[in-house]
């Protein structure tokens, strides 16, 4: 599939992309099953350098799951993942990664600097203690998120808008091309969201393409440039403008999926 | 006797008491310091009960390899062999329980129950049969049930030491990356760390804690060491490196008075005796430990209802309502009635309450997202807990019309 996008503007590039090179995420053909039961069905996509990109579909549409299966977390039945036009195992450090807050233990005795100082791991390698240089850039990214007082607080202290804004540094100071953001904005007060939205309007400025798992309809084609409406299947994707239309959208909530005739009947087989 | 008992006590306690009990009591005190330092991480990656079905499942190989010794004809039981046989059933029950969870809809912790309880029975039924059988040595395999220092060679000890200074050392060198590893495994597979062959060092070292503790402590009551020391030093700490620091104490501390005390009374199993000391180590952190014990928390909780109690006594007699009872009673205590009204500093105090009611109450309808969560709002002083901008933004919008 082909995708003409603008050139990027103040991005730094990795070495291997040119201007015009390799999309940050390619998907072929990825399919996901739990027993049997088809989560993500042969899904398909490119996506557009620098830009903030929102999945969009209900629950158990398999939003989360085709993050955590781009990344390598769920097993995949089929299909490819490139980043800059690579496998992304080869490219672990152009990626930067904000999971689902419930996803951990918030009682764990780590401080919020802490946390975000795991965001370097990648860059201080095998053995080595995290050093003085790298603290200070996790404190850096926590000032990006207003949380540098609550450097030295254990995480289960923080609210919970403040600690999805500590995994949000946590992921800043990862220095990542391409990010995936589990629902960042899920159950976040006001502050929060508004430095959330900050943190992914810098990104875009600085030419990192952000994908977001993103549940509020309302707010998509305010905070987004590009869609993708998944429901087990790629419902539509593009620029928010062109798909979050009332058509697109029921046909992406509208009770089970409209697939195309031959992809229903190989559907119907694998069930 | 008593006295006599005691001054045995203070010998072995201070490694005096001839070289073979120093040798046992700074090996167990070693042990105990691995088995602090690898549980922090099995705990805080949730592994501690996979532990003990791993140590339940070594007693058959144990009795296996003591078979094997026999037919090899070897004279009597070699430590080394058992020990091998140990670690390969333990492995064997670990990979069980982990294909049992992997490929069925069992739950893990069924799993660990049904291959503990199955393994340990194939391992007594074992033990049985050797029993009955015309064969010498086979007395000293029980020491594995339950413990013996006093069933330690010195070679043995000095060998448990260094393997539990390694684990320990492990430890230290892969802090990073058991830290992220144990946080969000999630996250640690993201950013390229091989989590799996992470958790298989850490199944490892558990392993090999384990093992090494068999003799002195004994496969039932081994996996205390790896919990015990970790939970009590929780109630300590809220930051990972002193967690480890504080766990390995522990351990240490436990092994070095059990074995002494074990020493003293050589009726008594070993293992059970260190695990009480641990067990009771755990008791006291759970008690008094000053931010997470129980006694501060109750404490704390009696200074809050205290202090609301306080507050709104003294706002209900700015507003003219009396106060009586306890309340009354503890504001004259401290100074703030006299004869049923406000003195001057008990005037001062009630303005002050009122004001942060006010304050606290103004901030609630108005910015309840932004309350921090460790604050006691409508306790704490609005003005420690808010920073001082905010607090000037609700005097004004609080301001009486």
């Amino acid at each position: 599939m082909q995708y003409l996008w603008r050139t990027p503007g103040s991005r730094t590039a990795p070495e291997e992309a040119s201007p015009i090179g390799p999309p940050p995420l390619e998907i072929r053909g990825l399919t996901v099953a739990y027993h049997r039961r088809p989560v993500l069905w042969n899904v398909d996509y490119a996506a557009p350098p620098g830009g903030l990109i929102a999945v969009v579909g209900p629950n158990g549409a398999g939003k989360s799951t085709l993050i955590k299966a781009c990344l390598g977390l769920v097993p995949s039945v089929s299909g490819t993942v490139e980043v800059f036009g690579r496998p992304i195992a080869r490219q672990r450090r152009l990626i930067g990664y904000v999971p689902q807050r419930e996803s951990v233990d918030w009682d764990f005795p780590v401080s919020a600097l802490d946390v975000v100082a795991m965001g370097r791991y990648g860059k201080i390698g095998w053995f080595r203690p995290v050093t003085r240089a790298h603290k200070e850039a996790a404190l850096h990214a926590l000032e990006r998120v207003g949380m540098a007082d609550f450097a030295k607080r254990q995480i289960g202290q923080l609210s919970g808008g403040q600690q999805q804004r500590v995994f949000l540094a946590r992921a800043l100071a990862q220095e990542a091309q391409l990010y995936f953001m589990d629902e960042p904005f899920a159950g976040v007060d006001a502050a929060t969201e508004r430095a959330v939205l900050q943190v992914l309007r810098d990104l875009d400025a600085a030419g990192r393409t952000v994908i977001c798992v993103h549940h509020d309809l309302q707010t998509v084609s305010d905070y987004f440039d590009h869609a993708l409406l998944l429901n087990t299947r790629v419902v539509a994707q593009g620029p928010v403008a062109r798909v979050m239309t009332p058509d697109l959208l029921s046909r992406t909530y509208g009770g089970r999926p409209m697939p195309a005739p031959a992809a229903a009947a190989e559907e119907a087989e694998a069930s | 006797m008593i006295d006599s008992m005691f001054d045995e006590a203070l010998r072995i306690l201070t490694f005096r008491s001839g070289f073979n009990s120093a040798v046992v009591v700074a090996g167990t005190a070693a042990l105990g310091l691995a088995g602090g330092t690898v549980g922090t991480f099995l705990l805080l990656r949730r592994r501690a009960l996979v532990s003990d079905a791993l140590s339940h499942a070594t007693l058959p190989g144990i009795a296996v390899a003591f078979l094997v010794g026999a037919a090899l004809g070897l004279p009597e039981r070699s430590l080394p062999l058992l020990l091998a046989g140990a670690v390969a059933s333990g492995v064997v029950g670990l990979l069980t329980v982990q294909a049992l969870t992997r490929f069925t809809r069992l739950t893990e912790d069924s799993a660990i129950g049904a291959v503990l309880s199955v393994f340990f029975g194939l391992g007594v039924v074992l033990l049985s049969v050797i029993q009955n059988l015309e064969l010498g040595g086979q007395a000293g395999l029980k020491t594995f049930i339950l413990g013996q220092t006093a069933a330690m060679a010195q070679g043995e000890a000095i060998a448990i030491g260094l393997l539990a200074a390694g684990a320990a050392l492990a430890v230290a060198l892969l802090f990073k990356e058991l830290r992220v590893l144990a946080f969000d495994p999630g996250f640690a597979a993201v950013q390229g760390w091989p989590v799996g062959a992470l958790d298989l060092v850490l199944m490892g070292l558990a392993t090999l804690v384990t093992v090494i503790g068999l003799q002195t402590v004994g496969l039932i009551l081994v996996v205390a060491l790896l919990i015990i020391p970790p939970a009590a030093a929780r109630f300590w700490t809220d930051r990972l490196p002193a967690l480890t620091v504080a766990a390995a104490v522990i351990g240490a501390l436990s092994g070095w008075l059990g074995a002494t005390l074990s020493a003293l009374l050589p009726k008594l199993p070993a293992g059970a005796v260190i695990v009480l000391v641990a067990g009771g180590f755990f008791l006291l952190s759970f008690l008094f430990a000053p931010a997470r014990g129980l006694v501060a928390a109750a404490l704390r909780q009696g200074r809050l209802r205290l202090t609301f109690a306080e507050r709104r006594a003294l706002t209900d007699l700015l507003d003219g309502r009396p106060v009586e009872g306890s309340v009354a009673l503890w504001l004259r205590l401290r100074g703030y009635i006299r004869d049923g009204a406000l003195t001057p500093a008990g005037q001062t105090a009630a303005q002050a309450a009122a004001r942060d009611r006010r304050l606290w109450e103004r901030f609630l309808a108005d910015y309840p997202a932004l309350l921090p969560a460790h604050a006691n709002w409508g306790v704490d002083p609005i003005d420690s807990v808010l920073p001082g901008d905010m607090v000037r933004l609700l005097e004004e919008r609080s301001a009486p019309s």
